[in-house]
């Protein structure tokens, strides 16, 4: 299993000067996923592209969620989850049986829709993941780089031992940023991190985004589409299927953000981004 | 108000909105006064029965006194009472059985709010590829809501049962295995006297089963209650299924659980029946597991039946005591719980 973790991570990291521009962190490849009896997606391939903001779009019930949350194996803890295809991560399959799905989730982080901040100080949530990792250096450091990355530190560095659930709900989603990039994983992903929050804590979280990219590879489920042309730099666009009787997901378009908004190649999505359906 | 609305007269669209009528207004003060009433009662009916007992023992209160407390002797002939080897045999047999209890009734519902028993079906299933189909894909779910529903039910047996039980199966049982500790580690205390019947091991054997019921109940409802949303942060976080249950899910909870263990402190405190039966009724302190025994309860139980009208009263005073070490205990625990919920601002 160590060895495993250690062939996760052994690619060379982000920032080092060598920044390859179109290198692909994840492939994503899903021909066709279950929950139980149920086929929620099908052909769906999405690589997501180092140090650039991946979105996700699309009508609500889609899979949107469902594909972010393959890429790090989350849909493992559903009863039932069954999913064909592959997804490589620095060209590892990460659903091969070797690999152990909790090593999978420390170099693929994730930011969910509610902010989920534990019921401990500020402080103990940042280091949760530090001592996950068994991290023996010096955790203050850390912690107070991941809240500044968060641009959450100058709010709570006063107190940072304080119980993390006094914080706004905004606060609240950035220090669950922070504490998702505390152990610095390679791939954050984000599903509708801002549908809780107000319209400035929103740009807040979009800026910290775009500060964000430039370290890590960032893959957004987002439902606001001017959140998608103003964040990401490469879309996909996911719609349902109901022609074979059931509800199930595809990949309709990916590309650039700026050609699938402002000519994209297929009805459908010519049709949501104008609002023509839901 | 009815003014404003554009007047329809009939018809499906017509507003319906009202007034609340004078019953629905003041029905609403009444049973918002009945509530207050009834808690309040309860209130006095717990001071009336402290009173009552108070004044029953307020002769022996006069008598003895402070070396009723202190003292080891209840010698029925030669007038002399003392009940310190009871408030002991109490506290001891009643923490030994807390520790049992809630360590397993804790596990119970840590197996069962996580749903062992259906992963280890599914994954073992996944293994062989095994597809599930729905007719039994929800056994194992039947098969935690049994399992749940048969320990509530430990609640139910009665107490003389529990204590025949004891009696029969569990002495014979641990007898073994106490006389090899006598035998081999006698040096330590809680070792150091043979198990020749009852005694404190097996009656906090049989009491901790009698409160697990109590701690493994509520502590599952407090897991359950834990959010969803806090277990998927903690996985997501790359923590283990363990890391989740001990770093996330059981601080969540604690306050239940602690709840449930100090309700359950209560119940082993008062609890009499089957003590009286398995403990031993020995006036005696000791540390040793083995040793006979008794608690306050089983010592009002077996000597009410033959007192005379002044042991009455010195039974009454060792109630007393009784009711006193229980309030205590549940309202220790209720101040613990109390400040364990509040929000902890600016604390470390
Ligand atoms: N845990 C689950 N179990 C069963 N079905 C699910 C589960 N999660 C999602 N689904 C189903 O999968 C489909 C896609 O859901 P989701 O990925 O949450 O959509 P989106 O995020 O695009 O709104 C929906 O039809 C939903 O009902
Ligand atoms: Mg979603």
């Amino acid at each position: 299993m160590a060895q495993t973790a250690k062939e996760l991570s052994s690619a060379p990291k982000a920032g080092n000067g060598n920044r390859n521009t179109n290198e692909v962190v994840i492939d994503c490849n899903i021909s066709e996923l279950y929950y139980g009896k149920f086929k929620a997606v099908r052909d769906t391939r999405i690589p997501i592209e180092r140090n650039k903001i991946t979105a996700f779009i699309g009508p609500s019930g889609c899979g949107k969620s469902t594909v972010l949350r393959c890429l790090n194996r989350m849909n493992d803890l559903v009863r039932g989850f069954r999913f064909e295809g592959h997804v490589h991560f620095q060209g590892k399959d990460i659903y091969h049986h070797s690999v152990d799905p909790v090593a999978v989730r420390r170099y693929i982080g994730m930011v969910f829709q509610q902010p989920n901040p534990f019921a401990m100080t500020i402080y103990r949530n940042v280091a949760f993941g530090l001592k996950l990792n068994g991290y023996e250096g010096n955790r203050e450091e850390r912690v107070e780089q991941a809240l500044r990355d968060a641009a959450l530190w100058d709010e709570v560095k006063d107190k940072l031992h304080t119980s993390a659930l006094s914080l706004s709900g905004g606060q609240q989603q950035r220090l669950c940023i922070a504490r998702a990039i505390a152990t610095r994983p390679e791939v954050l992903l984000m599903d509708e991190p801002c549908s809780a929050l107000d319209p400035i804590a929103t740009r807040r979280i979009e800026e910290l985004m775009l500060e964000l990219k430039d370290s890590y590879t960032i893959a957004i489920v987002t439902h606001n589409l001017q959140q998608a042309q103003r964040a990401a730099d490469k879309t996909g666009f996911l719609y349902v299927d109901t022609t074979q009787g059931g509800r199930t997901g595809y990949l309709v378009e990916y590309g650039v953000t700026k050609q699938v908004f402002e000519d994209p190649k297929e009805k459908h999505t010519q049709d949501y981004i104008h609002g023509r359906f839901s | 108000m009815s003014a404003n609305i554009p007047d329809q007269t009939g018809g499906p669209r017509e507003s319906i909105s009202r007034q609340p009528t004078f019953i629905e207004k003041h029905s609403n003060t009444v049973f918002g006064w009945a509530t207050y009433l009834f808690a309040w009662l309860t209130v006095l009916l717990v001071l009336y029965i402290v009173c009552v007992i108070g004044i029953q023992a307020a002769p022996a209160i006069r008598d003895y006194g402070w070396g009723f407390i202190t003292g080891t002797t209840w010698d029925v002939n030669a007038h002399q009472y003392g009940v310190l080897p009871e408030i002991w045999g109490t506290m001891y047999s009643s923490l030994l059985a807390l520790v049992i209890g809630a360590l397993f009734g804790v596990a119970v519902a840590i197996f069962l709010s996580e749903h062992f028993l259906s992963s280890f079906v599914f994954s073992v299933g996944k293994l062989f590829g095994v597809q599930f189909h729905p007719l039994w894909a929800k056994l194992p779910d039947n098969f935690e809501r049994i399992l749940k529903n048969l320990i509530e039910l430990l609640a139910a047996i009665p107490s003389v049962v529990y204590g025949l039980w004891g009696i029969f199966f569990v002495i014979p049982l641990i007898r073994p295995v106490c006389d090899w500790l006598n035998s081999n580690l006698g040096w330590i205390p809680i070792f150091n006297t043979t198990l020749s019947g009852p005694g404190m091991l097996p009656a906090s054997i049989v009491l901790a089963i009698m409160i697990l019921p109590t701690v493994s109940a509520i502590s599952l409802n407090a897991l359950l209650a834990v959010p969803p949303k806090l277990r998927e942060a903690s996985y997501g976080l790359g923590a283990t299924q363990w890391e989740t249950i001990l770093a996330i899910l059981v601080p969540t909870a604690s306050k239940g659980i602690f709840g449930a263990i100090i309700l359950a402190f209560g119940r082993a405190l008062g609890e009499t029946m089957a003590l009286a039966m398995l403990v031993g009724n020995a006036n005696v302190i000791s540390w040793s597991l083995f040793s006979p025994a008794n608690t306050l309860a089983a010592l009002l139980a077996n000597n009410f039946p033959e007192a005379g009208p002044k042991e009455v009263g010195v039974l009454m005073f060792a109630a007393l005591i009784l009711l006193g070490i229980t309030l205590f205990v549940n309202m220790v625990g209720a101040f613990i719980l109390q400040k364990a919920s509040e929000p902890q601002e600016g604390v470390r």
